[in-house]
C-alpha cells in the first residue's frame, strides 16, 4: 500500500507532468483562460489517461513482446490511443449525450496530448507492474489537472492586473508557468 | 517570380511562421531536451528529418489519400518515421537517444508535423512540401539552439561540453525544469518586441 502512495504522490507532485516533466505544454498554454474550460479539458484528459494506460499496458506484455514487436510501441501506441478516444467518443455521444456536450470537444484534441503517450511509454520504460501503472497514470492526470486549474486561477486574476508593456500576450504566461514550477521544484525530495 | 515564391516558402518556417515563438506549437520537446547545446541540436534535427520525410512522402500521395480517414493515415506515417529515427540514434548515438528518453517517441504527437502536414503537404507539391519541412525545421532547430545555449551556459557554465564558467559561479537554476519557462518566455517576448519595431518601422517608410 505504501509504494502506491508514494508512486501517486510522486507522479502528481514531484514530477509533476506540466511543471517539471515538460509534456502536455500545448494545452496548458492553450486551454487555460477559462477555468471552467480548463476543467473540463483536464477531466476528460484524466479519463483517457488512465484509460490509456490500462489498454496499452496488456497489449505491450500479451501481444507485443511475445511476438517481438517491443520496437514498434510508438507506432502501435499512437493508433491505440486514436482508436480508443474515436471510441470513447462514440460512445459518449450514444449513451451519454449529457457528458458528450461538455467533454466532445475536448475529445479530438486529446490525441495528440503527450501526456497520454508519455505516461503509457513512461510506465512500459519504468517497468512498473500493471496495478502500479495504473496508480501511476491516476497520479500523472492528478497532476495534470492541479496545474492546469492553478493556471487557470492565475490567469483569471492576471486579466485585472497591469502587465508590463514588453511581456504582454504570451511571454507573460511562461514566466508565470515558469514561477509556478519553482514552486513545484520544492516538493522534490518529498519522497525518495 | 517562380523563384521568389519558393524562396519565400523556405523564408517562411524560419523567421515568419517560427513554430516555437511565433505559433507556439510543439513547446513540450523543445523545453524540455534544451539544457545542453548537443541534445538541443540533436533534438531539432531528429525532428527535421520527420518533418521531411512525412512531408514527401504525404504530399506525394496527397491524391490517392482519402479525405474521411486521412488523420490517421498520416498519424501512421509520421510514427513509422519516428520509429526510424529511434531505432537509428538507438544504434548510432545512444547517449543522445538516452539523453532525450521519451520525448523522442513523442516526436509523432508532436503539433508541428501535424499542422504542417495537414495544412501544407496535403496541398502543395512535394517540392515545395520539402522546401516548407526543411524551413521549419531550421526554424525549430535555431529556436532550440539559442534556448540550449543559455541554459548550457548560465545553468552548467559550460558550452558544448567546455568549461566557460567556473562551476561557483553557475545558476542552476536554469538547467531545471523552471529555467526553461523563463527563458523561451523572455525569447518570445524579445522577438515580438523586435518584429513590433520592423513593423513600425516599415509602417514609417510607407
Amino acid at each position: 500500500m505504501n509504494q502506491y502512495v508514494s508512486i501517486f504522490l510522486k507522479s502528481m507532485l514531484v514530477d509533476n507532468v506540466v511543471l517539471i516533466q515538460y509534456l502536455a505544454i500545448c494545452p496548458f498554454i492553450g486551454m487555460t483562460s477559462d477555468t471552467g474550460k480548463a476543467t473540463g479539458m483536464s477531466i476528460a484528459t484524466t479519463f483517457v489517461i488512465i484509460l490509456a494506460t490500462a489498454v496499452t499496458y496488456p497489449i505491450y506484455y500479451g501481444i507485443m513482446v511475445p511476438l517481438k514487436l517491443e520496437f514498434l510501441e510508438t507506432l502501435i501506441f499512437i493508433l491505440v490511443i486514436a482508436a480508443l478516444v474515436q471510441l470513447v467518443e462514440f460512445y459518449l455521444k450514444k449513451s451519454i449525450p449529457g457528458l458528450y456536450s461538455a467533454m466532445g470537444v475536448y475529445l479530438a484534441l486529446i490525441t495528440t496530448n503527450c501526456a497520454v503517450l508519455g505516461t503509457t511509454l513512461n510506465c512500459i520504460s519504468k517497468n512498473y507492474n500493471y496495478i502500479q501503472s495504473l496508480v501511476y497514470s491516476l497520479g500523472t492526470a492528478c497532476g495534470f489537472l492541479l496545474a492546469m486549474v492553478v493556471m487557470s486561477g492565475v490567469r483569471e486574476r492576471m486579466k485585472s492586473s497591469t502587465i508590463p508593456k514588453f511581456l504582454q500576450g504570451k511571454a507573460i504566461l511562461f514566466i508565470t508557468a515558469g514561477l509556478l514550477s519553482l514552486s513545484f521544484l520544492g516538493f522534490s525530495g518529498l519522497i525518495k | 517570380m517562380e523563384k521568389t515564391n519558393k524562396l519565400s516558402t523556405f523564408i517562411n518556417g524560419i523567421v515568419k511562421e517560427n513554430p516555437l515563438i511565433v505559433l507556439s506549437i510543439g513547446l513540450c520537446s523543445s523545453l524540455a531536451v534544451t539544457t545542453n547545446v548537443f541534445n538541443g541540436i540533436g533534438m531539432g534535427l531528429a525532428m527535421t528529418f520527420v518533418l521531411i520525410m512525412s512531408e514527401l512522402i504525404i504530399s506525394l500521395f496527397r491524391k490517392q489519400i482519402p479525405e474521411d480517414i486521412r488523420l490517421p493515415i498520416f498519424i501512421i506515417i509520421i510514427a513509422a518515421f519516428t520509429t526510424i529515427v529511434q531505432l537509428l540514434l538507438n544504434a548510432y548515438l545512444p547517449a543522445l537517444s538516452d539523453a532525450l528518453g521519451v520525448f523522442l517517441p513523442l516526436i509523432v504527437v508532436n503539433c508541428i508535423i501535424m499542422g504542417r502536414v495537414e495544412s501544407y503537404a496535403s496541398k502543395n507539391t512535394p517540392v515545395d512540401s520539402i522546401l516548407d519541412a526543411i524551413g521549419m525545421g531550421l526554424g525549430y532547430t535555431w529556436v532550440l539552439f539559442i534556448i540550449s545555449l543559455v541554459r548550457e551556459l548560465l545553468g552548467s557554465g559550460t558550452f558544448f561540453g567546455l568549461r566557460v564558467i567556473p562551476e561557483a559561479y553557475t545558476i542552476g537554476f536554469f538547467s531545471r525544469a523552471p529555467g526553461g519557462f523563463f527563458v523561451f518566455g523572455i525569447l518570445t517576448a524579445a522577438t515580438a518586441a523586435v518584429s513590433k519595431k520592423v513593423t513600425a518601422k516599415k509602417g514609417d517608410a510607407k
